[in-house]
C-alpha cells in the first residue's frame, strides 16, 4: 500500500547510531530500504516528518487469519513485535444486505436479517419484528413476547458459549474450544426443537413468532439449563484462576469508560469498564421488567474482565430462561390479524377466504403506514438498532441495522495499539466481532 | 428554506393563536434545540423525539447535545434516500430533500433517547462530520459516505469501507443498478 510512494517510511535524517545499526543488521528489508532512504534525503530532505518510522513495517493480519472471527482484515504497523497502531479493514463479507432488505417484504425482512449477527441470530429477527411493529402499532400477545424473551435468552447463552470456545482457542487454551461447543450445541438443539433450524432460526416474525413451542419445551429446556450451568462451572474452574490464562489476560487491552462513550461501544465491552449499562435494564422491552436478573459488570476493561463478565452473563441468561419457563402465560403466539399473520395451513383448505390471505400475504405482503422509527434492543454484543424507513407500500424504503460489531470494532484501535502481534490476537477475540454483521 | 419562514412570518399577524399553540414540546432536549437553533422542527415519530436540523448546523447540535445535554453516546448515523418514495409524511416547516441524515443520540446519564435529521439535497450531498465530537463517527459516517456517496466535511478518513476503493457508484442509492453485472453474449450485436 505504501510502496508507490517512495520514501513515505523512510527518515530523512539518519542519525550515525541508527545508521550504524542498520549496518550491522542483516534483515534484508532493512538493507533494501537504505539507498533509497540516501536517495530521498538528496533528492528532496527535510520533508518527510515521521523521522522515527524508518524502521516499522505494515503487515497485514488476514482477511483469511484463523484468529480473526472470519475476514476481518487487521493493518498492523510495527516495531518488531510492538504494534504500534492497529486499523480493521473490513468489506469483506459485504453481501449487500440492507440493499437486500430494500427488495424484501416486510413478511419475507426477517429470512434477510438473521443472517446478519448468526451467532444470535434471535437479536436481529426480534429487533427488525419490533420495528415494523412499532410503525404498525401493533401489540404483540403475552404469550409471544415470553416465546420471544425465552429464545432471546438461549441464543445470547449460544452466543457467549460459542465465544468463550473461540476465545479459549485464540490465547492456546485448545480444548475450550471443544468444551464451548459441546455445550452450545445442546443450546442449539434447543433450537432444531422449537424453530426447526440450528442456526438463521427465521422464528420471530412481525406479528409474534413463526409458531408455538413444542410439546414438553419445558422439560428439554431445563435439562439444557442444566448442562450449561455444569459446563460453565467447568470453564470457571478451568480458566478463572489459572495462572497462564491470568498472564494471558490481565491487564491487557485496557479500555476506559470515556473512550467506550466516545467510540460508541456499547455491550460487554462497555460494562467491562465498569459502567453497568444494559438496556435490558436500562430500557425494559419485552418482559425483562418482570423477571429477575443481574446486570454483569467488572471495573478493569480489560481481556480477562471482557471474558468473565460474558461467561457470568450466560448464568444470569440462564436465570432468566428458567423464569421463563416458569411464568410462561397461555394464549396467542402471535397476532390474530388476517392482514398480518399467515392462516393455519388447515384452514386453507376450507375457507377461501384464508387462502386469499395467504396468497396475498406470501405475495404481496402487508403494507406499512409510511414512516421511520428506530428501535433498540440488548444483543450479546451490545446494542443492536433497526432504523426503519417506510413510505407505506410493502417493502421498506430502508432498513438499516445498527450492528454493534461494526461499532466495537473501532475499540480495536485503542485498545491495540502499544501492545505485542501475539496480544493483537487476545484483543480481536476480546471484543468478539461476528464479520456477518459487521459487513452487513 | 428562506420562502418556508418569509411565509410563517406573514401568517403569525393574522392567526397568532394558532401559531403558538403548538409551541410547547413535550421534550425538553428537543425544545432546547429548537430554541438555540432556528429553523429546527420538533417532531414526535412514534413516542420518540426527533429533530429536524439545517444540515450546517449538524455539528453544533451535537456538540450542545455533549456539552450541555449530557447526551454521552452517538448511537448511530444513517443515511436514506428518499428518490422513489410512495408517499412520504409532510412536515410542516422542513423542506423535503432527496436525501436525509439521521443521528441516533443516546444520553446514559438521563437515559433517554433523541434523533436529530437533518435534509440533504441530491446536488450537494454535503454534512458536516460529527467526528471531531463523537469519535464514534467514523465508521457509519465511512459506510454513509460509501452507500449513499454523502460527504462528511471534516471527516479524518473519508474512504469506501464496505465496497471494493475501486467500486464505481453508490449502492444504497436507489438510481444505482442494483447487483447488475454486464453479461455479453455469444453474437450478440450490442453487448450490454
Amino acid at each position: 500500500m505504501t510502496q508507490d510512494q517512495p520514501g513515505r517510511t523512510e527518515p530523512n535524517d539518519v542519525s550515525s547510531a541508527e545508521e550504524a545499526r542498520l549496518e550491522r543488521q542483516t534483515d534484508e528489508g532493512a538493507q533494501q530500504l537504505k539507498p533509497r532512504t540516501r536517495e530521498m534525503v538528496l533528492a528532496g530532505g527535510g520533508m518527510w516528518p515521521q523521522d522515527d518510522l524508518g524502521d516499522t513495517m505494515i503487515i497485514n493480519m488476514g482477511p483469511q487469519h484463523p484468529s480473526t472471527h472470519g475476514v476481518l482484515r487487521l493493518m498492523m504497523e510495527l516495531d518488531g513485535e510492538d504494534v504500534l497502531q492497529i486499523k480493521p479493514v473490513i468489506g469483506y463479507l459485504h453481501t449487500g444486505m440492507e440493499k437486500t432488505g430494500e427488495e424484501l417484504t416486510y413478511v419475507q425482512g426477517t429470512t434477510n436479517v438473521t443472517r446478519m449477527d448468526y451467532a444470535s441470530n434471535f437479536a436481529n429477527e426480534l429487533v427488525y419484528s419490533m420495528a415494523v411493529e412499532r410503525l404498525l402499532d401493533v401489540e404483540v400477545p403475552e404469550r409471544a413476547t415470553w416465546i420471544r424473551m425465552l429464545m432471546c435468552e438461549l441464543s445470547r447463552m449460544a452466543s457467549h458459549l460459542l465465544f468463550q470456545a473461540t476465545n479459549g482457542m485464540d490465547m492456546g487454551a485448545v480444548s475450550m474450544l471443544l468444551y464451548g461447543w459441546r455445550e452450545r450445541e445442546e443450546v442449539l438443539r434447543v433450537f432444531e426443537l422449537v424453530t426447526g433450524l440450528r442456526m438463521n432460526c427465521n422464528y420471530i416474525r412481525p406479528g409474534g413468532v413463526a409458531a408455538d413451542l413444542p410439546d414438553g419445551w419445558q422439560q428439554k429446556i431445563l435439562e439444557v439449563c442444566d448442562l450449561v450451568v455444569a459446563g460453565v462451572a467447568e470453564y470457571d474452574e478451568m480458566l478463572s484462576q489459572n495462572p497462564i490464562w491470568l498472564e494471558r489476560t490481565v491487564g491487557l487491552g485496557v479500555i476506559t469508560t470515556e473512550q467506550c462513550l466516545d467510540l460508541s461501544i456499547t455491550g460487554p465491552i462497555l460494562r467491562s469498564t465498569g459502567f453497568a449499562w444494559d438496556l435490558r435494564k436500562a430500557q425494559p422491552y419485552l418482559a425483562y421488567d418482570q423477571v429477575e436478573f443481574d446486570t454483569i459488570y467488572t471495573s478493569n476493561g480489560d481481556v480477562y474482565d471482557r471474558f468473565r463478565i460474558r461467561l457470568y452473563e450466560i448464568l444470569e441468561s440462564v436465570k432468566i430462561v428458567r423464569q421463563c419457563v416458569e411464568k410462561m402465560p397461555d394464549g396467542d403466539y402471535r397476532v390474530q390479524d388476517k392482514k398480518l399473520t399467515p392462516p393455519p395451513r388447515a384452514r386453507i383448505d376450507e375457507s377461501m377466504e384464508a387462502l386469499i390471505h395467504h396468497f396475498k400475504l406470501f405475495t404481496e405482503g402487508f403494507k406499512v403506514p409510511a414512516g421511520e422509527t428506530y428501535v433498540s434492543i440488548e444483543s450479546p454484543r451490545g446494542e443492536i438498532g433497526c432504523y426503519m424507513v417506510s413510505d407505506g407500500s410493502s417493502k421498506p424504503v430502508r432498513m438499516h441495522i445498527r450492528g454493534p460489531s461494526f461499532y466495537n470494532l473501532q475499540s480495536i484501535g485503542p485498545m491495540g495499539s502499544d501492545s505485542l502481534v501475539a496480544d493483537a490476537v487476545a484483543i480481536v477475540s476480546s471484543v468478539d466481532p461476528i464479520l456477518g454483521e459487521v459487513d452487513r | 428554506m428562506a420562502d418556508d419562514t418569509a411565509r410563517e412570518e406573514d401568517h403569525e399577524p393574522a392567526d397568532t393563536g394558532d401559531e403558538t399553540a403548538p409551541v410547547p414540546i413535550p421534550d425538553e432536549v428537543g425544545a432546547a434545540i429548537v430554541a438555540r437553533f432556528p429553523g429546527s422542527v420538533f417532531v414526535e415519530s412514534h413516542g420518540q423525539p426527533v429533530v429536524y436540523v439545517e444540515r450546517a448546523v449538524m455539528a453544533d447540535v451535537a456538540r450542545m447535545l455533549r456539552d450541555e445535554e449530557q447526551f454521552t453516546m452517538l448511537v448511530d448515523t444513517v443515511a436514506v434516500d428518499h428518490l422513489l418514495d410512495g408517499s412520504r409524511p409532510e412536515i410542516e416547516g422542513v423542506a423535503a430533500e432527496r436525501f436525509e441524515v439521521v443521528v441516533n443520540f443516546l444520553s446514559h446519564t438521563r437515559n433517554r433517547r433523541i434523533r436529530i435529521v437533518s435534509e440533504v439535497p441530491a446536488t450537494d450531498p454535503t454534512v458536516p462530520s460529527l467526528t471531531p465530537v463523537y469519535a464514534g463517527a467514523n465508521f457509519p459516517e465511512r459506510e454513509s459516505y460509501d452507500l449513499f456517496g454523502i460527504t462528511f466535511e471534516g471527516h479524518p478518513d473519508l474512504t469506501r469501507i464496505l465496497m471494493p476503493d475501486d467500486w464505481h457508484g453508490h449502492p444504497l442509492r436507489k438510481d444505482d443498478a442494483a447487483a447488475r453485472v454486464p453479461v455479453t453474449f455469444k453474437g450478440d450485436p450490442s453487448p450490454r
